[in-house]
C-alpha cells in the first residue's frame, strides 16, 4: 500500500524532482515542477499526520510512525520516524515552502539570470529535501547528513543573491565556514554518543543513554552536538553569519531560511535534550538551563536592539529573527509544559510570519530593486496591500493581542512564571518593546513620510507576489484569533516529550 | 604510558586544533578552507579509531573471523567524506565567484572595498 510508504516519499519526491530540473531550458517548467512537488509534499504530510492521529486513537496508543528504509531491521537499518513532534515540524516546513514556492516565479526571474533557473529551482528542491530529511529522520547520523544536504544547498541559494548584491557571496561563505565548523562539532558529538552506546538509531539510543548518565564521553558530546546545533539555529553568540546570509540571499530563499532552517536546527536541539538525553541529564546534572536562559535573553535584547539600527527592510527583519530564535530556545530551556509549548508554538508561528515579512520584503525590492528603508517612503499609499501585510506581520512579531505573537508569547511568559523566573518574563516583555521600536521605524517611514522622486511611478505588485505574502500573513493573524490548532498540536508534541523524558 | 596508547585521538585533537586555528587566523579564504578541510580529515581520524579492535580482522564473518573491526564507523566515515568533498566544492565555487567580483581572496582586503 502506498499510504505505507510515506515517510520515505515524503523526501524521495522533492529529492526526485530536484534532480530532473537541469533537463529543462525555460525558466517556467522548473517552476511549476516545483510548484506541484512542493504541493505534494504538503498533501503528504498533511496525509501523514492523519495516519498519526489514527495510530493515537488505537488501543495501544502509541501515536508513532516507525517507517524501515530497505526493510533493513531497525535498530541497525536507517529508520524514518515520525510522532507528535516531528510531524508538528513536518507541517511547518511542508506549508511554508508550498507558499513560498508559489510566490518563487516572478520573484526568482528578477534575481536570477535566466540561464540559471533551472538551477536554483533545483537546488531549492535540495534544500527543502534536506529540511524534510531532517524531520522525519529516527537515525542521528541521517540527520547529521541531511543537515548538511540543507546546509550546502542553502550556502548556494544564498550566493545567487550576488546579481542583486554582491555582499551575499561574502555572506555565504561567512555562513559556509561557521555552518561547516557547526556541522563538524556536531559530527564529533554523533561519534561520542556512538563510541558509549554503539546505536545511531535515536530511539534505541535514548534507551542505552538512560544508565550513562553521569559518563564523562557522554558530557562532551552533548557539549559537542549543542554547540554545534547553536551556531546551526544562530543563536547568541553564534549568530554572526545570520545577518549577513538571510539579508543579502534573494527574498525567497531568505523567507525560506529565516522562517524554516533555523527552526529545524532548534528542533534537533530539542530532540536531542528531552527525547535523547532525557530531562534529568540535561537540567539537573548538567546547567543547560541557566547556560541558555542568559544567551537568550541576550539573543532577545541584543537582536531586537541590532535591529533598531538597520537600515535595510531584510537586514532589520534578519536581526529581528536572531531574537525570535531567543524566544524559541528560552521556551526550551524552561523545561516545562508552557514553556515547550510556547516555544513549539513560536516555531510554528514566527515561520507563518517571518516568512510573509521576507516576501513582503521581496516585494519592495520588486518594485524598487532594493529593500532599502530609505527607499521605502510614503510606500504606504502606492502598495497599500503589500504595506498593509508588512503592519500586520510587524504588529504580530511585536506579539499585540489577536495576533498569533501574542499567543506564543503567552505560553512563554506562563512558562516562565510556572518556573518562578521572573526576570525571564521581564526579557520577554523588554523584546516586545523593543520590537515595537524596530517596526515603529518601518511604519514611520511607509506611512508618514513623503515619497521619493523616484518611487513616482511605483504602483501596487502583481497578485501572484501580493496573495502568497498575505496567504502567510493571513494565516498568522487567523491563528492569532483561533490558536487552537497550532496550539493543540504543539501541546501534545511538548506533553509527548516530557513524558518520554 | 596510558597517556601515549591513546596517541591516534592525541593526533587527532592536534589535527583538529591546526584546522580550527587555520579558519581563525588567516585572512586567505582558500586557506581558510584548508583548515576546514585539516578539521574534517580530523573527526574522519577520531571516527576511524573508533572501529579499530586490537588484533582484529577486516569484518567479513567466516569461520576464521572471530574478532573483527567494527565496519559501521568506515560507513560513516564514507558517507562524511563525501559531505567534506562537496562543502569544498562549494565552497571553491564561491571563491572563484568572490575572486571575479574583488579581485582578491584575502578577506581583509574585501572588507577595505566593502568599506568595513
Amino acid at each position: 500500500m502506498i499510504d505505507n510508504q510515506l515517510p520515505a516519499l515524503i523526501v524521495a519526491t522533492p529529492l526526485a524532482a530536484s534532480l530532473l530540473m537541469p533537463i529543462f531550458r525555460s525558466a517556467e517548467k522548473p517552476w511549476v515542477l516545483s510548484l506541484l512537488t512542493t504541493w505534494a509534499v504538503f498533501g503528504m504530510t498533511v496525509l501523514l499526520l492523519l495516519q498519526l492521529s489514527d495510530r493515537s486513537q488505537s488501543p495501544d496508543g502509541r501515536a508513532v510512525i516507525s517507517y524501515a528504509i530497505g526493510n533493513w531491521m531497525i535498530p541497525w537499518g536507517i529508520e524514518l520516524r515520525i510522532d507528535r513532534l516531528n510531524g508538528f515540524v513536518l507541517l511547518v516546513i511542508a506549508m511554508i515552502s508550498a507558499i513560498v514556492t508559489f510566490y518563487a516565479r516572478l520573484s526568482v526571474a528578477q534575481a536570477v539570470p535566466q540561464h540559471r533557473i533551472p538551477f536554483f529551482y533545483s537546488v531549492w528542491l535540495l534544500f527543502i529535501t534536506g529540511l524534510l530529511g531532517v524531520a522525519v529522520s529516527g537515525d542521528i547520523f541521517n540527520v547529521y547528513v541531511m543537515i548538511e544536504i540543507s546546509a550546502l544547498a542553502s550556502y548556494t541559494l544564498v550566493a545567487m543573491g550576488q546579481h542583486e548584491n554582491p555582499k551575499a557571496l561574502l555572506g555565504s561563505i561567512n555562513y559556509l565556514v561557521l555552518g561547516t565548523i557547526g556541522a563538524s562539532f556536531f559530527l564529533i558529538g554523533v561519534g561520542y554518543l556512538y563510541s558509549v552506546t554503539g546505536t545511531l538509531n535515536m530511539a534505541d539510543l535514548a534507551e542505552r543513554l538512560k544508565p550513562l548518565h553521569g559518563n564523562r564521553a557522554l558530557i562532551t558530546a552533548f557539549a559537542f552536538i549543542l554547540v554545534g546545533l547553536s551556531v546551526k539555529m544562530a543563536l547568541f553568540p553564534l549568530h554572526g553569519w545570520l545577518p549577513d546570509a538571510h539579508g543579502y540571499a534573494p527574498p525567497i530563499v531568505s523567507a525560506l531560511l529565516s522562517g524554516v532552517a533555523i527552526k529545524v536546527a532548534a528542533y534537533v536541539m530539542i530532540r536531542l535534550v528531552f527525547s535523547l538525553l532525557g530531562m534529568e541529564f540535561s537540567f539537573s546534572i548538567l546547567p543547560t538551563g541557566p547556560v541558555i536562559w542568559v544567551l537568550s535573553s541576550l539573543a532577545i535584547v541584543i537582536g531586537s536592539y541590532t535591529a533598531i539600527q538597520q537600515t535595510s527592510l531584510k537586514r532589520l527583519l534578519a536581526y529581528s529573527s536572531v531574537a525570535q530564535i531567543g524566544y524559541i530556545a528560552m521556551g526550551l530551556s524552561l523545561a516545562n509544559e508552557n514553556g515547550l509549548t510556547g516555544s513549539l508554538v513560536h516555531v510554528f508561528n514566527h515561520a507563518l510570519m517571518k516568512s510573509g515579512l521576507f516576501l513582503v520584503a521581496g516585494i519592495v525590492s520588486y518594485r524598487l530593486g532594493a529593500a532599502d528603508l530609505e527607499l521605502m517612503a510614503g510606500l504606504g499609499r502606492k502598495m497599500p496591500f503589500t504595506m498593509s501585510a508588512l503592519v500586520a506581520g510587524g504588529l504580530g512579531l511585536i506579539g499585540v493581542p489577536l495576533t498569533s505573537g501574542f499567543v506564543s508569547k503567552w505560553y512563554l511568559v506562563s512558562g516562565a512564571i510556572d518556573r518562578g523566573a521572573m526576570p525571564l518574563a521581564l526579557v520577554i516583555l523588554l523584546g516586545s518593546i523593543l520590537a515595537v521600536m524596530y517596526i515603529w521605524k518601518v511604519l514611520e517611514i511607509v506611512y508618514f513620510r513623503p515619497s521619493l522622486d523616484s518611487a513616482r511611478a511605483v504602483t501596487e505588485a502583481p497578485w501572484s507576489l501580493v496573495l502568497p505574502a498575505w496567504i502567510l500573513i493571513g494565516a498568522s493573524l487567523y491563528f492569532g484569533v483561533d490558536a487552537s490548532l497550532p496550539s493543540g498540536l504543539a501541546e501534545h508534541a511538548a506533553r509527548f516529550l516530557l513524558e518520554q523524558s | 604510558m596510558v597517556v601515549f596508547d591513546l596517541y591516534n585521538y592525541w593526533v587527532f585533537i592536534l589535527l583538529m586544533m591546526i584546522g580550527l586555528y587555520t579558519v581563525i587566523a588567516s585572512p586567505n579564504l582558500v586557506k581558510k578552507i584548508i583548515g576546514l578541510s585539516v578539521l574534517q580529515t580530523a573527526i574522519f581520524l577520531f571516527l576511524i579509531s573508533l572501529s579499530k579492535v586490537s588484533g582484529g580482522t577486516v569484518p567479513i564473518t567466516g569461520p576464521s573471523a572471530e574478532l573483527y573491526s567494527n565496519p559501521l564507523p568506515h560507513a560513516l566515515v564514507l558517507t562524511a567524506i563525501v559531505v567534506s568533498v562537496s562543502t569544498m566544492a562549494v565552497a571553491l565555487a564561491i571563491i572563484i565567484n568572490i575572486k571575479l567580483t574583488y579581485g582578491t581572496i584575502e578577506d581583509d582586503e574585501i572588507r577595505k572595498t566593502e568599506g568595513h
